[in-house]
């Protein structure tokens, strides 16, 4: 058996955990797949956190995502990065660079076992901010700066490719490599506001072509999260592990502790269970009715007959989801067009969900959960825990000149 | 299975030549997640992901602690003879991306 399909059957562990802390953000990026905005009054305390970080070292879960919404507003934020990682859970986390000043970069470029991804989603102001917010290319680049005179090593830029950021490609690799960084790109979902913005912004198909051209070129320097094996229908299969993980080496804890299949199915649909359950997260992974349902040998349905099929496996699970197809049938994004074509035959009658978790700023707050003062104040950060990593038994050991996750590896660099 | 027993995506330190008459043993930096297929390995200083493809490599690897040489532990882990070579090849592809060190 090949080791992708073992894959296919799930893992002991995942392999890529992505936890979002904090449903609370500065910002309200336009095609947010989480919703976010206000923080959820449900959300894990810090202790319950914790408890969660030591049954993933328990399950020898290497590192995690960090992301939210903007995970470093949470005041504990600091005190949980530095308990991972004095439990042997690196933590690679997503932030849009808002509390990146100085004193935090210094910090950060003095601990070990961290990756940082510095969300952009324009090589300019002007197509960055129509998306992300006013000011918010500023506040990345600062970040990148601070980062950058610090000396913290290879921090990620992270874009989500767009219609209007395609051609940008270049320029985001020479913004990468002005600040030392890595260039990650990944694909846009219609997931949380995503569904909003998804036929405005997702790119065209000519422009899926020059993307793939694009990885094709330079595919050993960027890093894609695996996130556009639907383009390998194109020819050569791109590096990586070329099938959807959802619930197999993949998974998503969100902030109240509710664990999905994949960070972009924030949906009933694909919630496996929560980490306040009896036997906690790992219960969740190893015996949940959907994580079992996701393990098992998947037909192709539709596409099964398709010639390219080996090469993307009918794509992105929440990209049909979301837009109203079938999920054993192609991708709304699929090369050969065949995704069109079904977007095309959608009628009144197609139903098309949405999720029921919205912490948007601009909905309605939730009637369910009473008022709260939500965390974004700025309190003092708290008070740092002597250094985790003079604890560790690792100490000693020179870090890596290399960055992390280096694209070599089948599965890393997500 | 996969006629590969481990991933040599890692290319080379300078970690010395392997040589099956010495004694190894796990980095470590390294920890190994036991999986159906074998385990996975991760290097907390590389930050590197990878493979051992089978049960049996994964059994030599461990076991490389308890043998005077590597070749012991192959045959300790009762690795077919055919494929003995097989899997030297494997642990000095494993030293030379820093899985294994000397000891």
């Amino acid at each position: 058996m090949k080791l992708v399909d073992h894959f296919q059957y799930g893992l002991n562990s995942p392999i890529c955990l992505t936890w979002e802390l904090t449903y609370a953000c500065n910002l309200a990026c336009v095609h947010c797949l989480s919703s976010s905005g206000r923080r959820d009054p449900r959300e894990l305390t810090t202790d319950e956190a914790k408890a969660v970080i030591d049954e993933l070292q328990r399950m020898q879960v290497f590192y995690i995502n960090i992301g939210g919404g903007e995970p470093t507003v949470r005041p504990d934020f600091w005190e949980l990065l530095d308990y991972a990682i004095a439990h042997d859970v690196g933590v690679k986390f997503s932030t849009n660079g808002v509390k990146l000043d100085k004193a935090r970069a210094a910090q950060l470029a003095a601990t070990d076992y961290v990756d940082i991804q510095i969300s952009m989603d324009g090589a300019t102001a002007e197509v960055n901010d129509h998306v992300r917010g006013p000011g918010s290319f500023d506040t990345a680049i600062t970040a990148l700066e601070n980062l950058a005179e610090a000396g913290f090593q290879a921090p990620k830029i992270s874009v989500v490719m767009t219609r209007e950021n395609v051609g940008q490609l270049d320029e985001f690799k020479a913004i990468a490599d002005k600040y030392g960084a890595q260039l990650r790109i990944t694909r846009l979902r219609p997931s949380g506001r995503g569904a909003d913005v998804w036929d405005e912004l997702h790119p065209t198909q000519a422009q899926q072509r020059q993307l793939y051209d694009w990885l094709v070129a330079h595919g050993d320097q960027v890093l894609t999260g695996d996130s556009f094996f639907h383009l390998s229908a194109y020819g050569e299969a791109l590096p990586g592990l070329n099938l959807c993980g959802a619930g197999r080496v993949v998974c998503l804890i969100d902030p109240v502790g509710d664990v999905y299949a994949c960070p972009f199915a924030i949906h009933e649909n694909f919630l496996a269970g929560n980490v306040r359950d009896a036997g906690g997260f790992k219960e969740v992974w190893e015996h949940s009715e959907l994580f079992t349902d996701l393990r098992r040998p998947q037909t192709g349905g539709a596409c099964a007959s398709c010639q390219h099929y080996d090469s993307c496996q009918g794509g992105c699970m929440a990209a049909k989801f979301f837009t109203g197809l079938p999920l054993d049938g192609p991708d709304p994004e699929c090369v050969q067009g065949y995704g069109e074509q079904m977007l095309a035959a959608r009628d009144g009658d197609t139903v098309i969900p949405r999720s029921d978790v919205d912490h948007s700023r601009s909905a309605p707050r939730n009637s369910r959960t009473p008022k709260q003062p939500t965390m974004l104040s700025l309190a003092p950060p708290p008070r740092r825990p002597d250094r985790a990593c003079d604890e560790s038994p690792l100490a000693g050991f020179a870090p890596a000149s290399a960055p992390a996750q280096a694209a070599a590896a089948p599965v890393a660099g997500s | 299975m996969s006629t590969k027993p481990v991933d040599t995506t890692v290319p080379g330190g300078a970690a010395g030549s392997f040589d099956p008459a010495a004694p190894y043993r796990v980095s470590e930096s390294v920890s190994l997640r036991p999986e159906p297929f074998g385990a996975l390995v991760y290097d907390f200083v590389t930050r590197k992901l990878s493979f051992l493809k089978t049960p049996e490599l994964v059994e030599v690897v461990t076991g490389l602690e308890h043998h005077p040489d590597a070749r012991s532990a192959v045959e300790a882990a009762g690795v077919p003879a055919a494929q003995h070579e097989a899997y030297l090849k494997a642990l000095a592809g494993l030293l030379r991306s820093g899985t294994i060190v000397s000891r």
